[in-house]
């Protein structure tokens, strides 16, 4: 799977033109175009965020409000006990920094965008996405960059780095690289499931209310994975595997790990959240009827 | 409008009665979301069971007849629950939104002229719409409790339980009329969202949502027992749990009604500077 989510496949329907040409032309040239689509909408976003400077400061504050609220928590928690099953105080909170980094950089490309797809299908407006020469999952993904979300992500790295300070963690460049690619499969994994999620809205029409339900989720994903025992423990490690995303990256980085078991399945998940992703997107779009005929 | 339909009614129950009207069509409306409603109370349970469990884990990991602060497990567990009751009973849904809205659309300049306070007739939106959300989601809530009865704590006495209630009501009279009040700020700023997110943080953190407010350092928890936090959310659960008898009890009713009454106040002095505001805007 590449980088870019569906970047160098084509949508069944509505491309066959766009298909041919990408099929003769060397594919250099295909992601070249890719990527000149994507710089213009990042260049929209920009615009868009600029025009209302206020606002775009003040959600910064919102986010790092309830970053500190899920800090604060820890904090609490361990006036009174010394682990929530092995976890220590500082690797808990290592865990709520690459939490809460996963969850940013999946809302700086994804999440604005995966809560628009309902109201896209409901006013028609997807009809101009689907007859654009370009992967419709790709601009239907991609088309808003929510800048401050990197801004947040970039605290969750100085709470991370603090948290390894206080472990007294030796870090290697293997370490910290592992980890971060393992964080991108998190993201990755995020993001399908989300899109799975909004592209119920084919069928429902009330699709956002169950994309914000996803919200809930993220909860689970920052609890150390120790917690949780039985059915809970198994729906979301192999069905939603809240308890992969953030656990197995920091269990890397504070060498929690007895085996590569659990990176390989984190990884294994990844592909199936894709690929299951992407068959319920192409089901989906056989199924549209355009709101507007 | 009339609501009379040609019998003779004094003054009072004829205005007592539009409102009434108001709470019946609210309760409709709010019906035609009961899908809505339900997705949310399931939904809300994961996380729900995921914070007993790190509490069940925390326990386990302290030994048989552990306690937290003044908390058993089976009390920590009932703590939760009651908090999801409270919240059910008492929180503010999509009201601030659309009050946010009926300022923006200029929805509310028929009630300028409309024999109808703004206020008490969201008011009345409010109650229909905790009314509607109770209907639906009462039982699977019933239900959940019910799976962890044996740890969940019943109140100590009838008046208890009486206790309880009220303050139940007076939080929800200060949730809405704080909410009110924020969502008034429409008369001034474009996008009020962030001002209604940046209060949320404080009052899930300091109102009792995250963690019984008494396991908190003891002087911390003196300094929040003078904000509104807790009465919005701890303090009715501090009386069910038996942890507010006597003065506490008292000083925290006096405390809760001070509020209340505060928190009205500034929604009618917020409303009358920004309908100034709002008359001005339209010329």
């Amino acid at each position: 799977m590449s980088g870019i989510p569906g970047a160098n496949r084509q949508a069944p329907k509505p491309d066959a033109e766009g298909a041919g040409s990408a099929a003769l032309g060397p594919r250099p040239a295909t992601l070249a175009r890719y990527l000149t689509i994507y710089a213009a909408l990042w260049k929209n976003s920009v615009t868009r965020e600029m025009m209302f400077k206020g606002n775009f400061l003040l959600w910064i504050v919102v986010e790092l409000l309830w970053f500190a609220l899920q800090l604060s928590f820890i904090g609490v928690i361990y006036l009174h006990t010394n682990r929530i099953g092995t976890w220590t105080q500082w690797q808990v909170v290592l865990l709520i920094g690459a939490s809460h980094f996963i969850q940013q950089i999946y809302q700086a490309f994804f999440l604005i965008n995966c809560t628009n797809l309902s109201e896209l299908v409901r006013n028609g407006k997807l009809d101009f996405l689907l007859l654009l020469p370009v992967n419709t999952r790709f601009v239907v993904s991609l088309r808003q960059v929510d800048l401050g979300a990197f801004l947040n992500a970039a605290t969750a790295i100085a709470v991370m780095a603090y948290a390894a300070r206080q472990l007294h963690l030796v870090l290697t460049a293997g370490h910290v690289l592992t980890f971060l690619a393992l964080c991108l499969v998190g993201v990755w994994i995020h993001y399908s499931l989300m899109f799975l999620l909004a592209t119920t809205s084919f069928w429902t029409i009330r699709a956002q209310g169950i994309v914000w339900g996803y919200y809930n989720l993220f909860q689970i994903a920052r609890l150390p994975d120790e917690a949780f025992r039985g059915v809970f423990r198994a729906v979301f490690t192999f069905a939603l595997p809240m308890l992969l995303v953030s656990n197995v990256p920091v269990r890397v980085l504070a060498d929690k790990l007895d085996s590569s078991r659990l990176p390989l399945l984190l990884v294994g998940m990844g592909v199936a959240c894709g690929l299951v992703s992407e068959w319920v997107w192409r089901l989906s779009l056989r199924h549209y009827t355009s709101a507007s005929s | 409008m009339r609501y009379g339909k040609g019998r003779r009614h004094t003054v009072r129950p004829a205005r007592m009665r539009k409102y009434w009207h108001v709470i019946n069509i609210g309760i409709q409306n709010n019906l035609a979301y009961r899908f809505n409603f339900l997705a949310r109370a399931l939904f809300g349970l994961i996380p729900l069971v995921a914070i007993l469990s790190v509490w069940q884990t925390i326990y386990a990991g302290q030994g048989a007849g552990a306690r937290i602060g003044a908390y058993s497990l089976a009390e920590m567990i009932s703590y939760y629950l009651l908090v999801t009751v409270v919240d059910a009973l008492t929180a503010v849904n999509e009201d601030d939104w659309q009050i946010a809205a009926d300022i923006k659309d200029g929805n509310i300049s028929q009630f300028l002229l409309k024999p109808m306070d703004y206020l008490w007739y969201r008011l009345c939106l409010f109650l229909s719409g905790r009314t509607a959300y109770l209907a639906v989601t009462a039982i699977p809530l019933a239900l959940f409790i019910l799976a962890l009865k044996k740890y969940f704590v019943f109140p100590a006495s009838w008046p208890v339980l009486l206790l309880f209630l009220s303050s139940t009501v007076l939080t929800a009279l200060l949730q809405f009329f704080l909410s009110y009040t924020m969502a008034l700020l429409a008369f001034w700023v474009l996008e009020v969202s962030t001002f209604i997110f940046i209060l949320f943080a404080f009052e899930y953190l300091a109102s009792g949502h995250l963690f019984p407010l008494d396991i908190l350092p003891p002087a911390l928890a003196g300094v929040l027992s003078f904000t509104p936090f807790p009465y919005q959310l701890y303090f009715p659960i501090s009386i069910y749990m038996g942890k507010a008898t006597g003065g506490e009890l008292a000083r925290g009713f006096a405390l809760q009604v001070g509020w209340v009454v505060i928190a009205y106040a500034l929604a009618r002095f917020v409303w009358s500077r920004g309908i100034k505001k709002y008359s001005a805007a339209g010329g």
